[in-house]
């Protein structure tokens, strides 16, 4: 289970772009361009006449890329758009060449860059199964043998004959994801798939790739959904401009990514009092997300508490200031507020001037995935005044990893809800069957 | 996942086959072929070629009769035009069946050579998501037609029985012929379908192409026109060998074609081998290009 799946080695992709008619170039413009060369080196000897314009056309869309994937590993690649995620997708699954740098593939690589390629809009499901499935690189005989799994789990039976141009765009994507998803190469390689469709479809895909995961074979997976990236993926590559600048631990990258874009992270200090925010009453000092043993962690087990420590320092005695967090998830939705005032022996105790550490325990249980960014503010009260205020002061991530002792239980699917906590429930059983649910 | 649940299916897997290693890196110079690869993806080519033929005429109110009508109708005006008015020596054969036995072959010829000149950019979306060897595109596009060709043999065959026209013994050699064709069909055919990628132009060359090159080979008129060496020298042109082969083979006319067929057959070879040479040295760059 330990040896070596992909090797890859200084992987460089570099790319020509921004000539004036595309990509391709025309013959005349190559037969034009033959008699002119020799002018046009003359031309850059005698007056270095825009050498420069010639280097702009390229671009390095991979640099020096190493990595090393075990059999049996589900690696992550994130990183902003452009940042080569796709290119390097590309070279490993040997669509184009590297311009330079080698990677060793010890297995059969099954890529999926794009879910549907090669359908045949005139031809009809059953013919699209047999063709997609050839293209992915199937044997005719693995197909048949899977057909009617895959007709089955795109459910769409009944429509075998129909031409897939008539079919609906749902049951499309659904037949066209399920003939990938009976794809059993000992490698697979998965790009952006789940950004399209919607989001019960996403889950369908996330899920089939959770399978994949299990059954121990090597998957590399590229994804914006981080979310997605911390529950699938033990480890992840982050690059930036085409280079490897962070390798590790999944949930540590994608929270290193999430806070590189955000500029905020699981621990914020303000060194110097004077320049920290506040005011003459109190100002901020730290801010920080920890366990419950004081390990400060940029992501959470979504079953475990998460703690929000607050330190500020109360430069007086007459007021009573208390800490303020507010908790807002990715899209920007204020979850909820809380204030250490809840807290009603401190809140009516007198305050003396000196560093005060206020701890929120967030329990287990109760927090949705995602990412969540975490407000910090001093108020007193009576009359209300807002002493330190510091938006995104942390920020963490919260994890769900579908082990079927969380509130999802063994659901796979879109939890609905902006908090995801564990209640109590009640059920009886009554032994009598009412008449009408025979009928 | 444990451990224990993931061990299984991984072990059966190794049992069952050798993990292929490949080697991932730049290439230069002239690439080899890689032959064993085209064979390997046999199941895509068969797919490909399938696909092709079924959508040809899944829109046509007349399907595959258009695989029949047109040389057939292209045998009508020729034989109307060339044979009757112009009254063209046919070698000794009623001049339809004489245009219509070349008509069939080059048919395949043409429309191969077309298909698969541009069978990389009609097939953009493939090369740019999925890895295969790409020369299966082109081969694909010219192994399609060999259902057309079927179909107006057939037809050939009603019009040799129509006309009492026996075939010879020789006709045990026609499927060399047809390979010949298919040869260079291909040779030509991967020769644009990877100058297409770079070179758009080639779209507009094609048409042009196939006309002069119909007018260029012997299907209207015998190519007992020419002699002595000028025949013989008229074999650089691959469907000049084609043609007399099948006429030679079908209608048993009495020509000497060994030194045309000798030359077409190896301008043919020549033209498949630099061809799967010239697409394999582009083949790297067509996933960024197309």
């Amino acid at each position: 289970m330990s040896d070596v799946a992909i090797q890859a080695e200084g992987l460089s992709k570099r790319y020509r772009i921004g000539t004036a008619s595309g990509p391709y170039k025309t013959l005349r413009e190559s037969l034009m361009a033959a008699p002119m060369r020799p002018l046009s080196v003359v031309k850059s000897r005698l007056g270095g006449a825009r050498p420069e314009s010639k280097r702009q056309e390229e671009i390095w869309a991979l640099r020096d890329v190493s990595f090393e994937v075990r059999a049996g590993e589900v690696l992550g690649i994130i990183g902003r758009n452009g940042a080569g995620k796709s290119t390097l997708l590309k070279v490993l699954s040997r669509i184009t060449e590297p311009t330079s740098g080698l990677a060793d593939v010890h297995g059969r690589v099954g890529s999926l860059l794009e879910v549907g390629t090669g359908f045949h809009p005139e031809l009809t499901g059953r013919e699209n199964i047999f063709l997609n499935g050839a293209i992915l690189g199937m044997k005719r005989a693995e197909i048949k043998a899977r057909f009617d799994e895959i007709a089955a789990f795109a459910e769409i039976e009944q429509f075998l004959d129909t031409p897939v141009k008539r079919y609906s765009s749902g049951m499309y994507m659904r037949l066209a994801f399920s003939v990938a998803a009976h794809l059993e190469p000992e490698i697979l390689i998965v790009d952006e798939v789940l950004a399209v469709g919607d989001a019960s479809f996403q889950k369908k895909c996330l899920n089939k790739m959770e399978d994949v995961g299990r059954q121990g074979r090597t998957v590399i997976f590229v994804s914006h959904n981080m979310a997605a990236v911390t529950r699938l993926c033990q480890r992840a590559v982050l690059l930036v401009g085409g280079h490897v600048v962070d390798d590790g631990p999944a949930h540590r990258i994608v929270s290193s990514y999430m806070d590189a874009g955000m500029g905020i992270s699981a621990m914020r200090e303000w060194p110097d009092w004077r320049t920290a925010p506040g005011d003459d009453v109190a100002r901020l000092r730290s801010v920080r997300v920890r366990t419950e043993g004081g390990q400060t962690v940029e992501s959470v087990d979504i079953r475990q508490p998460v703690l929000i420590e607050v330190e500020y320092v109360n430069l007086q005695s007459t007021l009573r200031p208390t800490a303020v967090l507010h908790f807002f998830n990715d899209t920007g939705v204020c979850l909820f507020s809380s204030n250490d005032f809840t807290n009603r022996e401190w809140w009516n105790a007198p305050r003396t001037p000196g560093i005060v550490r206020a701890t929120c325990r967030i329990p287990g249980n109760f927090l949705a995935e995602g990412s969540i960014a975490v407000l910090a503010a001093i108020s007193s009260y009576e009359p209300h005044v807002v002493h330190a205020l510091e938006r995104d002061a942390v920020s963490f991530q919260v994890v769900d990893h579908s082990t079927g002792d969380g509130a999802r239980g063994p659901y796979g699917g879109t939890v609905p809800g902006l908090v995801r906590p564990m209640l109590e429930w009640d059920v009886d059983v009554e032994p009598a069957v009412p008449n009408a649910a025979t009928g | 996942m444990s451990a224990g649940d993931a061990a299984i299916p991984h072990e059966e897997r190794r049992m069952a086959a050798p993990v292929p290693t490949v080697r991932i890196e730049p290439s230069h110079g002239w690439a080899d072929l890689r032959l064993s690869d085209i064979w390997e993806y046999r199941e895509l080519l068969y797919f490909l070629a399938w696909r092709d033929i079924k959508v040809r005429y899944k829109q046509t109110a007349l399907g595959a009769t258009w695989a029949i009508l047109q040389p057939f109708l292209t045998m009508v005006v020729f034989s109307v035009f060339f044979g009757h008015l112009a009254r063209m020596p046919s070698e000794g054969v009623p001049y339809p069946i004489f245009s219509f036995a070349a008509l069939v072959p080059w048919t395949f010829f043409a429309n191969g050579l077309t298909l698969s000149s541009n069978s990389l950019v009609a097939n953009a979306n493939l090369i740019s998501k999925v890895y295969f060897p790409r020369l299966v595109v082109p081969i694909a596009g010219v192994l399609s037609g060999i259902v057309d060709f079927g179909l107006a043999f057939v037809v050939l065959l009603g019009m040799m029985a129509y006309y009492h026209v026996v075939p010879t013994v020789n006709v045990v050699l026609l499927p060399l012929f047809l390979l010949l064709a298919l040869v260079t069909s291909l040779g030509v055919g991967i020769w644009l379908a990877a100058l297409n990628v770079e070179f758009r132009d080639v779209r507009y060359v094609v048409p042009f192409l196939v006309q002069i090159w119909l007018f260029a080979t012997p299907i209207a008129y015998a190519s007992s026109l020419l002699h002595g060496p000028w025949r013989t020298l008229y074999g650089l042109n691959p469907m000049v060998g084609v043609v007399e082969g099948f006429r030679w083979a079908l209608l048993g006319t009495r020509v000497d074609i060994g030194p045309s067929v000798a030359i077409s057959a190896v301008v043919s070879l020549l033209l498949l081998i630099t061809g799967a040479l010239y697409f394999r040295r582009m083949e790297r760059t067509f996933a960024d290009v197309v």
